[in-house]
């Protein structure tokens, strides 16, 4: 805007004062931006109710609270099995579509071998001291990672908020999640 | 024991097994004042690589020495900041 003449007193020209103040503004601005890229965040996906796949979730968000990210998990589908509080101390172990298993799948099929391979599997954690499930939930808990059950499944699979460890966060939906992976610097779908 | 540092308190995370030794290790250092040093006697072999890779990827906390002695790893960890 201005023409010819850098004239100090012309209005339109800020005073030193203005110029100072909207400095300190700015770094203001810049420090609070830079506060935030401090802390890294986590964002996980659980979709997986088998004991199996109960442990990757809780192991990463723990750990993760432990190197002081801030760790959102996002459970939906069968994940929300996790956080229910009875259902989490009975997930099962499938027999059956995993080849690596000792016995072949025509015979893991045959009822009550997902008893017999879930109690196989609840034997070696107890023997080699794994935590349990319920350890995981309750130390991540502590630890500050968030929780979270998607309210859709919920009312799906007819639950209710109780059913969930206490600390859970319950009515939120995908683009809870979505958020918070747009967020994060680490985003995974178990 | 070996010198050069004080240590404030001893964790013992023996039988635990992965995250656990890095998750109340962090859990026992948050208690300490800075400076202080923390120990923490382990059995789980992965502890090594994982208690270092940790105490680099986190702020606040520097890994002063490890040991392997008779099936116990000794880590020590001091609060740093």
């Amino acid at each position: 805007m201005s023409t010819d003449t850098p004239d100090a007193s012309t209005d339109d020209t800020p005073s030193r004062a203005e110029l100072a103040a909207r400095v300190d503004e700015l770094e203001d601005a810049l420090a609070e931006a830079t506060d935030e890229d401090d802390s890294k965040k986590m964002s996980i996906i659980a979709t997986k109710g088998t004991l199996d796949m109960a442990y990757p979730p809780l192991i990463l968000a723990s750990t993760a609270a432990a190197f002081d990210y801030e760790v959102t998990v996002f459970h939906t589908f069968w994940g929300l099995d996790i956080l229910h509080e009875e259902r989490s101390k009975d997930l099962k172990l499938s027999s059956v579509g995993n080849p690596n298993m000792p016995v072949p799948n025509a015979v893991a099929a045959l009822p009550g071998m997902d008893r017999v391979t879930t109690k196989m599997m609840e034997k070696r954690i107890a023997d080699n001291d794994t935590a349990t499930i319920e350890e995981l939930i309750e130390t991540s808990l502590d630890m500050g990672v968030a929780f979270q059950a998607c309210q859709m499944t919920i009312d799906l699979m007819d639950y209710d908020e109780d059913d969930f460890y206490d600390g859970v966060t319950v009515g939120v939906g995908a683009a809870t999640a979505l958020q918070d992976m747009a967020d994060a610097d680490i985003q995974l779908l178990v | 024991m070996s010198a050069e540092f004080d240590i404030t308190e001893t964790l013992d995370v023996k039988g635990a097994s992965c995250p656990m030794p890095v998750v109340k290790t962090k859990s026992a250092i948050d208690d300490l004042a800075d400076g202080e040093v923390l120990e923490v006697l382990a059995t789980d072999p992965g502890s090594m690589s994982d208690i270092d890779g940790w105490a680099s990827g986190t702020e606040g906390v520097e890994l002063v020495d490890q040991e392997e002695g008779n099936d116990v790893y000794k880590h020590y960890v001091r609060k740093t900041e």
